[in-house]
């Protein structure tokens, strides 16, 4: 290693990190990933940061901003035992969705380590919250910092104004509501720049100002209680409604406007953070296999030396560990994993088909256009869709993946399918069912309010095979919600299938 | 090229609001703990860091959870090795977890630790005690010269030549006290010229310089070099120095009419004026005396923990306490605290001689003597505020007349304890420090 970097073309030599080198090195990965994977990234801002940062950054959901709130605390704390007693260690980088995209760096990586993050997070993620569907409807990514930079200072201020007792308890109820937080069926209103968000609330302020009860007191249009009239009235709440945030926020009956914006800023962040509960292994596997594609390529170029791409393989290796299901280390499917394997299959499918190949994907088996049909799948899909279509048997078989029908009632788990001709279509759906979020998260959702009888809120759960709710959490949130809405809140549990009442409970009668 | 920001020097321990806020809601639960540690712990240690485990009201965050007991589901799982379809596994059992040990299940179940000052904060918040450092208790009890500048008289051990040499130097350049070197040039030049020819205007010259030899000598004789009003000594002024050495009296009636609650109650008194302590000593020694009709100094497990039977002869750890004052804590070393717990109970006859060897000799060395009587928290009402009570409340009445240092207090429940302290610490006579 006494040949200079510059003499012998090496990008870098030893595990010695300057910015010089970053920079260097960055140039060179993302000139490769341009003319090569022909990926389209956001600008890149890269912050180097000590591990009491990440630490912290880890505490706050993975956010430079945060508003603060007790829970972040218990985060923090068990974050900070795990890391201190060697149980765990930290993640090498961290990535926002933003626009310029920011990446976290850890100051202890080597070198090596750097190049590797470089590739997996300024250019693998970049690309995926750049390009996919999902990240381009549902988030924006321009706006999302200066909103919790917003966020931040507004509860602050609200805390100042009506006490952190107030607050937290606004906050908690937000936050046991998070789930159902967010817009799953249509497209929620765009994150409004800071400004109009700025506007809204002088709008709110002027309201708080110049409310008079004369008019309370002013006679209305006849009230006319016909059966119909219920029928107007869901109309008019916009019922059934998915979104119970969404709908305390804007129908609460004892929420004051500063507690109704915080219920906003939780939903928004909720729904900033949804694309990516949807695209883990998608995330994940664009990234993992952007960084494996391009440290090899910058390897047989000689950009790399050995003793780096050993360290960058071994690291890479560890990311993509997938023990089996019976391994004391198994804690469910590896994303990086899946993701990784699925994306080298289509690799694999369009430049070397097997005739089962060709019978599973005409449309791409022996193309050998893996980048568009990879690019393509990048931008089109989500983890359901995306192992719906495109697990193979090959790979069905290589995971050797079965599945195992769990009954709560039954004392056994019985296999019902495993990676044969009969199985491969049954495992394939299962799995992809398994990243279904809107079908693997109880299904809630408000569905009546008698606003001029007993005020009673009243929830829905589609109850799906059976699955019920766990109960001490259920009440809880029960109680959260009643403490958002004001009045009673029931929640009553329908067959999804057959539509018979399988229970009721309600705030009240849960107690507390 | 990328931007590049460099945020390592950028300030840490940006959760530290989110950790006190937590603190603040787990507050109830982490006091439970911290008090149960604190009863079961060492006395010395409350003054520590203490690992609390995660608590487990107040710090949930429930939401809509699919219940893992209920319905029917599929799990995909890697590594199959030789199952078919049909074969039937049998579940772990409650437990051991399923599937998907995950995050979830253990986050609300680990162990933090608190530092000192969150430890205190908790445990006297539940005592409702003020902010204590402004009291003043030190008592000085010994004196160290300290350097004060300079005087015109002292013992010659204490001369500051430095300053003498200067004073002398001064003197001597105001009277014009002739050097060495000038007489030596003088008598240089009359050897000169006398060795040389022999004339008039050398004869002449030599007179002159003999003249001015003289002249200068004399002149030196009468400004001495060092005179005695050039002297000076170093001053020192003696300051007094608060004494860091604390011991601590614990003392006990084991008989068997203390029970758990009584001696739980002692400990929080005395583990309070160990704390006390601690804020303004160095070091402090603790005591243990435990007695029945018969007191002995024992170590702190067995003092809360074993039992002994007997009956009550309170003197008799009296008595050790001086013993062990003479043999080991002079009372101009140390400050010596005593505190006392019992339910009362004692000989009649031998109250008399509690007060004579209080009145005698051990109020004369303590800083402070607290008797705590511990009573039933059914008794408190009725005694209150009478003077009733048993043969030690009377007895010890008269001495706490006599003596401002000695407080008694009836104790009933957590709550009382404090109060004993107040009354200690505005009483004092001594100076508040600013």
């Amino acid at each position: 290693m006494t040949l200079s970097a510059a003499t012998s073309g090496l990008l870098f030599s030893g595990s010695d990190w300057d910015f010089r080198t970053l920079a260097r090195a960055y140039d060179a990965i993302e000139a490769i990933a341009v003319e090569d994977l022909h990926l389209d990234t956001y600008p890149v801002q890269m912050e180097v940061i000590s591990s009491e940062q990440m630490l912290d950054a880890y505490s706050s959901v993975g956010m430079p901003l945060m508003y603060r709130h007790w829970s972040f605390g218990k985060h923090f704390l068990y974050e900070n035992l795990l890391y201190r007693k060697g149980g765990r260690g930290l993640a090498y980088e961290l990535v926002i969705n933003s626009n310029p995209c920011i990446v976290y760096l850890m100051e202890e990586n080597t070198m090596a380590l750097q190049a590797l993050v470089t590739a997996h997070a300024a250019l693998g993620h970049n690309h995926f919250f750049k390009n996919n569907h999902l990240f381009r409807q549902w988030t924006d990514a321009g706006a999302i910092l200066s909103y919790l930079d917003f966020a931040k200072g507004y509860i602050a201020r609200c805390e100042e104004r009506h006490g952190p007792a107030a607050v937290e308890s606004i906050l908690d109820a937000a936050h046991a509501l998070m789930e159902q937080g967010v817009f799953r069926y249509h497209r929620p209103p765009k994150l409004s720049q800071e400004k109009q968000t700025r506007s809204a609330l002088e709008r709110l302020e002027h309201e708080e100002r110049s409310y008079n009860d004369l008019w309370r007191t002013l006679p209305t249009s006849k009230e006319d209680k016909s059966e119909d009239k219920i029928a107007e009235r869901k109309e008019s709440l916009n019922l059934p409604e998915e979104n119970l945030l969404y709908f305390l926020e804007k129908n609460s009956l004892v929420l004051e406007p500063w507690q109704r914006e915080i219920l906003r800023i939780v939903r928004v962040i909720a729904q900033y953070f949804y694309p990516q509960r949807q695209t883990q292994v998608m995330n994940e596997g664009c990234a993992t296999f952007v960084h494996y594609t391009l440290m090899t390529t910058l390897f047989d170029r000689g950009m790399i030396g050995e003793g780096s791409m050993l360290e960058i393989l071994k690291n890479h290796s560890n990311v993509i560990f997938q023990p089996a299901f019976d391994d004391p280390r198994f804690s469910g499917i590896n994303p990086y994993a899946l993701g990784l394997d699925m994306m080298q299959d289509i690799q694999r499918i369009a430049t070397k088909p097997t005739a089962e190949d060709r019978d599973w994907f005409p449309a791409i088996a022996g193309s050998g256009n893996w980048r568009e049909t990879l690019l393509e799948a990048w931008i089109d899909h989500r983890d359901e869709s995306f192992i719906r279509q495109y697990l193979s048997p090959t790979l069905i078989r290589k995971w050797r993946l079965f599945v195992l029908a769990d009954m709560a009632e039954e004392t056994h788990y019985e296999v019902a399918s495993i990676h044969n001709e009969r199985g491969y279509e049954k495992i394939r759906s299962s799995l992809a069912d398994r990243y279904d979020i809107g079908a693997t998260r109880p299904n809630i959702q408000v569905v009546d309010v008698d606003l001029l009888g007993d005020r009673r809120l009243r929830l829905q759960h589609k109850v799906k095979d059976g699955i019920m709710l766990e109960e001490a959490g259920r009440d809880a949130t029960l109680r959260h919600i009643r403490r958002l809405w004001g009045y009673d809140v029931s929640l009553e549990g329908v067959d999804a299938q057959t539509g018979a009442r399988l229970y009721e409970t309600s705030a009240d009668r849960a107690g507390g | 090229m990328p931007i590049f920001i460099d945020r390592r020097l950028n300030p840490k321990d940006k959760s530290l609001g989110n950790r006190q806020r937590f603190l603040r809601r787990a507050r109830n639960e982490l006091k439970r703990s911290i008090r149960e540690q604190i009863r079961t712990g060492r006395i010395a240690d409350v003054d520590a860091e203490h690992t609390v485990s995660m608590p487990a009201t107040g710090t949930s965050e429930p939401s809509f959870q699919n219940a893992a007991d209920s319905g029917e589901r599929e799990h995909v799982l890697p590594g199959n090795k030789h199952f078919a379809p049909g074969d039937r596994l049998p579940k772990p059992r409650q437990g051991e977890g399923s599937s998907t040990p995950g995050l979830k299940e253990s986050e609300d179940d680990f162990r933090f630790v608190l530092s000192r000052e969150e430890v205190l904060d908790l445990f006297f918040e539940d005592l409702e005690l003020p902010d204590l450092v402004k009291i003043n208790l030190k008592e000085i009890l010994a004196y160290k010269p300290r350097r004060a500048g300079f005087a015109a008289s002292g013992a010659p051990t204490n001369i500051n030549v430095g300053r003498t040499m200067r004073n002398s130097h001064g003197r001597r350049i105001a009277l014009k006290r002739p050097s060495r070197e000038e007489i030596e040039t003088i008598a240089q030049e009359i050897a000169t010229l006398e060795e040389g020819t022999p004339d008039a205007p050398a004869g002449a010259r030599i007179e002159l310089l003999r003249e001015e030899l003289e002249r200068l000598e004399r002149r030196r004789r009468l400004v001495a070099y060092v005179d005695p009003v050039d002297i000076r000594y170093n001053r020192f002024e003696a300051q007094p120095l608060p004494n860091t050495n604390a011991v601590m009296f614990c003392l006990m009636d084991v008989s068997g009419s203390m029970g758990e609650r009584e001696k739980d109650l002692a400990k929080r008194f005395f583990v309070l004026l160990h704390l006390f302590l601690k804020r303004r000593y160095d070091s402090i020694d603790i005591v243990f005396i435990r007695h029945t009709h018969e007191a002995k100094e024992v170590d702190e497990e067995t003092f809360f923990y074993s039992t002994q039977s007997g009956g009550t002869v309170v003197s008799t750890a009296l008595e050790e306490m001086r013993r062990i004052i003479e043999a080991r804590y002079p009372s101009h070393e140390w400050n010596i605290y005593a505190a006392q717990a019992s339910d009362g109970d004692n000989f009649t006859a031998d109250s008399e001689r509690c007060i004579a060897l209080l009145d005698g000799e051990i109020m004369r060395l303590c800083q402070y003597f607290a008797y705590v009587e511990i009573i039933d928290e059914r008794e408190s009402h009725i005694f209150g505020s009478t003077n009733n009570g048993t043969s030690l409340w009377h007895a010890y009445e008269a001495v706490s007349a006599r003596w401002p240092n000695f407080q008694m207090s009836r104790i009933a429940t957590a709550s009382d304890i404090y109060p004993v302290f107040r009354r200690l610490f505005t009483r004092q006579p001594t100076p508040r420090s600013e």
